[in-house]
């Protein structure tokens, strides 16, 4: 089995003067993904004084204790997770179907997302619910999935300044991303539908219902 | 048991955070004044994670039902419990806590802690999502927990001056902005909360829209394209694609749980030596208590 050797290609930079910043690269790409899904693995329990880790796409931010741990420290920890992580066969991907009311009051941006693209609304809608989706990371919010697969002409702005609610299964275009919010909260993404799948539930283990590299499609619902 | 009478603006169960769950996107809550939250629970002999209640703004009116030693830390409230020391309350006893006079929150710390169950192995509400509970209600009854592990502390706790710039170390994103905005002043705008510390004056030129959505950290900077920053606070987002030219250092966090909305803040620049230097010295002061 080969030892993957990564730390040529990482870069570490500190965020905060109790987090490091390990970034793998500048863009959105499924190896890159594949390096952090074994590097969060790789962790499996985090050692005491080491608190939280934030994987997104390119990047995990390491959040530490900073009177038991220092950058350099931290560094030399994740090069030796790096240098444990054995590449073998990729889990079985699952595929996670969400239903979505797109537009009208579920979906207030749809008309502003169409006009930015030049489409019509059921073309923005065909061309969301057409594509596959990959579950790059979890955050943002409880359960937040990140996805890749947005068909690019669907690429809106985000807002100037972030809504101070956004209601909880919203489905959301940012930039060249799509998203689904699970629990209400702040943000600034055009809101083109909503589920009314629970993407984030305590009483549910795990409480997360989707996981990084997961597949997912949206399924239009129709409604009068 | 504690009876809540009056709930007062904000008040919330917290102990000193959820950790391991911010790649489930779940941040990790605890205190707003995490230092005032230690320094009660040493100052009642408990272990400085116990649960506490935390007020904001406006505080609580509370029934003791039973015999209980408490200490209030951060701001008094007016409440008429003296700052900053283990005291007993006698069975029957009702509270009061009022308004702010002075910083924004007010901890009362409870020997053997507020007994209320763990959600993902932290009391701590996290009041945006729901996670851990939600701020208290008239009519809500706390058990006090079993938590102590000596016995109340008889010294007296000296306030920390909350002065000057706020101290920062440099963001991710540092080298994408100028570095006029470290002689503005900022003010807090009333649309804060525990996510975020909005800031309203002159806005920052926001190099956003060519970045990747990445972890963030408690005390980040960041600068939406509108340019008016926001301060990520304890229930902040895991991740975010707003630009970070600077980040509050830890040893500041408590002042941010204690700024008030129209308060105003500027910022001064430290090295990450510098950093952990300040903190190292206020870990100092704080364990002088034992």
């Amino acid at each position: 089995m080969l030892t993957r050797c990564y730390h040529l290609s990482v870069n570490f930079r500190p965020a905060s003067d109790r987090s490091l910043l390990v970034c793998f690269g500048k863009e959105i790409s499924p190896e890159f993904h594949r390096e952090i899904v074994g590097l969060l693995r790789g962790f499996g329990t985090l050692p005491p004084g080491i608190l939280n880790l934030h994987p997104a796409f390119a990047s995990i931010l390491i959040d530490f204790d900073p009177r038991r741990w220092d950058h350099n420290q931290v560094e030399q920890l994740v090069r030796a997770r790096f240098s444990q992580i054995e590449s073998g066969p990729a889990e079985a991907a699952r595929t996670v179907e969400i239903p979505v009311f797109y537009g009208g009051a579920s979906g207030p941006d749809l008309e502003e997302v169409a006009r930015h693209t030049g489409l019509a609304p059921a073309e923005v809608v065909r061309l969301h619910a057409g594509a596959g989706y990959l579950v790059y990371f979890l955050g943002f919010s409880p359960g937040f999935p990140y996805l890749g697969g947005l068909p690019p002409n669907l690429a809106t702005p985000r807002l100037a300044a972030p809504r101070s609610r956004v209601p909880a299964g919203s489905v959301a275009i940012g930039g060249s991303q799509t998203g689904v919010y699970p629990t209400e909260s702040p943000g600034g993404w055009r809101i083109i539908g909503r589920t009314p799948l629970r993407l984030f539930d305590l009483e549910a283990d795990p409480p997360a219902l989707l996981r990084a590299g997961d597949h997912v499609r949206f399924v239009p619902l129709d409604v009068g | 048991m504690i009876r809540v009478l009056e709930a007062g603006f904000e008040t919330t169960v917290q102990d000193l955070g959820r950790f391991g769950y911010a790649h489930l996107g779940v941040s990790a809550s605890g205190a707003a004044d995490a230092l005032a939250l230690r320094a009660g629970n040493l100052l009642v002999g408990n272990p400085e994670n116990a649960p506490a209640l935390e007020m904001t703004l406006t505080g609580a009116t509370l029934e003791f039902e039973t015999t209980a030693i408490v200490a209030v830390t951060g701001s008094d409230f007016g409440a008429e419990l003296a700052l900053g020391r283990a005291v007993e309350i006698a069975a029957g006893t009702v509270v009061r806590f009022g308004a702010a006079r002075f910083g924004a929150r007010c901890c009362l710390a409870v020997r053997g802690g507020i007994g209320v169950p763990k959600v993902l192995g932290s009391a701590s509400t996290h009041v945006a999502t729901g996670v851990g509970g939600r701020p208290l209600r008239r009519g809500d009854i706390l058990p006090i927990g079993t938590e102590s592990i000596r016995r109340p502390r008889s010294r007296i706790l000296a306030q920390l001056a909350s002065e000057g710039p706020l101290r920062v170390t440099a963001g991710p994103q540092a080298c994408w902005f100028f570095e006029e905005w470290y002689a503005a002043i900022y003010t807090v705008s009333s649309s804060s909360n525990r996510m975020g510390l909005r800031l309203q004056g002159v806005p920052i030129p926001s190099p956003s829209g060519h970045m990747l959505t990445e972890g963030v950290a408690l005390g980040a900077l960041q600068v939406p394209p509108d340019g008016q920053p926001i301060i990520l606070f304890v229930e902040h987002q895991t991740a975010g694609g707003y630009p970070k030219p600077a980040n509050v250092i830890s040893a500041d966090f408590w002042r941010l749980g204690q700024l008030r909305p129209h308060q105003a803040v500027s910022f001064e620049r430290v090295t990450m030596e510098q950093a952990h230097q300040l903190l190292r010295r206020q870990e100092e002061w704080l364990y002088s208590l034992v």
